[in-house]
């Protein structure tokens, strides 16, 4: 239990000491935010969709939980390289513990990265509909962390180096996030694409998030939590078992 | 007298090749013992499998009584490491990467407070503790490198390569401390280095690995009586060979490249 403590410890340590970091990764939501929340606005409202901005922000919260957990996962590789890594592999602790550690440090640096979000957002106009729903706002943001810290870690632990980054943005997280109804409501897509955004487990997560914001759940509540949670165990289980595969 | 280290008939293949090959050696209780080697002689590859971070393909091996690939922790807990490549967190102080360490290896708080303390200041950093290891020189982060890997009081200090890079000064300021350390608490100091005035100065016993097998063993003496060389360096050029060995540039060697255009050069 300590190991995993400390290690968390560790990462938010690095998060807090890194302004331009902090600073740095709220760049590509804020430019999602106003690019699109203010250039569709009233397109949106025009055709019935209500408030662009209300529908945008809890999307554009979880985007900067997707990327900012994905990379503390992806980090493993610089640990890697620099040699950190070592010193916590060749530790008298298990594994799992160590993975564990990492996973929820990065965890919670993404949520932080995601609530300075959510205040950015309410600053450009974003309403929250029911105070009494926002620690489950929080729980869903917690969870998105959690479970892309899993995938992040997958991702980190086989790749041997930097090169494959770009893939796995390009290929992976982009469509994740871009294909999750974080940008646009699934009504009214193309049967193939709705397909899509059901199997994207990044979809439930903005789901709930705007669900607890704005009290309507596309997905239902339960459906929602039900697939996140069980995700998130899966995934925390599946980034523990490669990062135990590690080999110097 | 005790033996904490005993390696008997390992193997090492990656495919076709064959890193460590049929390797037998072993190392008595307080001797410091010089593991000398060409590159990619397998020396790194013996380190690792020592240090439970590598399976072997074969053959077993025991550190403090204890076999690595099936007894990690204990095995773990018995040694303290120096790696060839830094391995602290730069981001983080002197005293936090300590900390984390003597976590870690699950040393009391009180204790480990105590033991920082003790060891920063042996090897001379006590000073610079409260700084973040980005600020500190090459030859600081190995001296903070050796205190870190004594601090769970080990019984064996691993040490690959831990005075490459250091001028003359550093390095037997290193040495002075380990000489010391071995004298003192009767720790067995495993290393490997390329500085064979080094191994002859301070190693009581060695062992030369080429192309994966231990071509000789004995004391720096044996060695160059065995060979008829004056010095160490002779007996290993004579024990090895002249031709200069060709080492392919792994994933780390060049993401440390790109770490350096990234960053400006100078940081490592």
């Amino acid at each position: 239990m300590k190991a995993i403590y400390i290690l968390c410890l560790r990462q938010l340590k690095r998060y807090v000491r890194s302004p331009a970091r902090i600073i740095g990764s709220l760049g590509q939501p804020i430019l999602f935010l106003v690019a699109l929340g203010f250039g569709f606005r009233s397109m949106f409202a025009r055709a019935g969709g209500g408030n662009y901005i209300n529908f945008l922000s809890p999307g554009i919260v979880s985007m900067a939980i997707l990327f900012n957990a994905v990379f503390s996962g992806i980090e493993i590789i610089w640990d890697r390289q620099f040699g950190f890594l070592k010193e916590t592999l060749v530790a008298p602790v298990s594994r799992t513990e160590i993975v564990l550690g990492r996973m929820l440090g990065g965890a919670i640096v993404a949520m932080a990265q995601g609530i300075i979000v959510l205040v950015i957002c309410v600053i450009a106009g974003f309403r929250i509909q029911s105070s009494i729903l926002l620690p489950l706002a929080v729980v869903f943001m917690f969870l998105i962390a959690l479970l892309f810290a899993g995938i992040g870690t997958v991702f980190g632990s086989v790749l041997q180096d930097m090169q494959g980054f770009p893939l796995i943005i390009n290929f992976i997280i982009m469509p994740i996030f871009f294909f999750s109804g974080a940008i646009f409501s699934a009504n009214g897509l193309p049967r193939v694409m709705r397909i899509g955004l059901q199997l994207n487990p990044l979809s439930y997560g903005v789901d709930g998030l705007r669900g607890a914001c704005s009290t309507v759940f596309a997905y239902g509540l339960t459906t929602d939590l039900a697939v996140v949670t069980v995700l998130t165990a899966l995934l925390l289980g599946i980034g523990s078992y490669f990062f135990s595969k590690i080999q110097l | 007298m005790n033996e904490m280290i005993v390696v008997q008939d390992l193997v090492k293949n990656y495919g076709e090749f064959c890193a460590v090959n049929h390797v037998s050696f072993s190392v008595p209780e307080g001797v410091i013992f010089g593991f000398l080697g060409p590159n990619g002689a397998g020396k790194t590859t013996t380190i690792k499998m020592l240090t439970t971070v590598l399976d072997p393909t074969s053959g077993t091996i025991r550190v403090n009584g204890h076999d690595p690939t099936r007894e990690q922790k204990q095995v773990r807990q018995s040694f303290g490491i120096v790696f060839q490549d830094p391995s602290l967190d730069d981001e983080l102080t002197a005293y936090e990467n300590m900390d984390l360490h003597g976590v870690l290896y699950g040393v009391p708080r009180a204790e480990r407070h105590q033991r920082i303390d003790m060891l920063v200041e042996f090897v001379g950093l006590a000073e610079r503790k409260k700084d973040l290891v980005k600020t500190y020189s090459g030859g600081m982060k190995r001296r903070l490198e050796v205190a870190r890997a004594l601090l769970h009081r080990p019984r064996i200090l691993c040490l690959d390569e831990p005075t490459i890079g250091l001028d003359p000064q550093t390095r037997n300021h290193i040495w002075g401390h380990i000489q010391q350390l071995s004298k003192d608490e009767g720790v067995t100091v495993f290393f490997t280095t390329h500085y064979m005035d080094e191994a002859d100065r301070v190693a009581s016993d060695v062992a030369v690995i080429d192309h994966g097998k231990i071509v000789s063993h004995g004391s720096p003496a044996d060695l160059k009586q065995r060979t008829n060389c004056s010095n160490l360096e002779d007996a290993f050029i004579a024990l090895t060979g002249h031709a200069i060995r060709e080492e392919e540039a792994n994933a780390t060697d060049r993401m440390r490249m790109m770490g350096r255009a990234w960053r400006g050069s100078g940081r490592r």
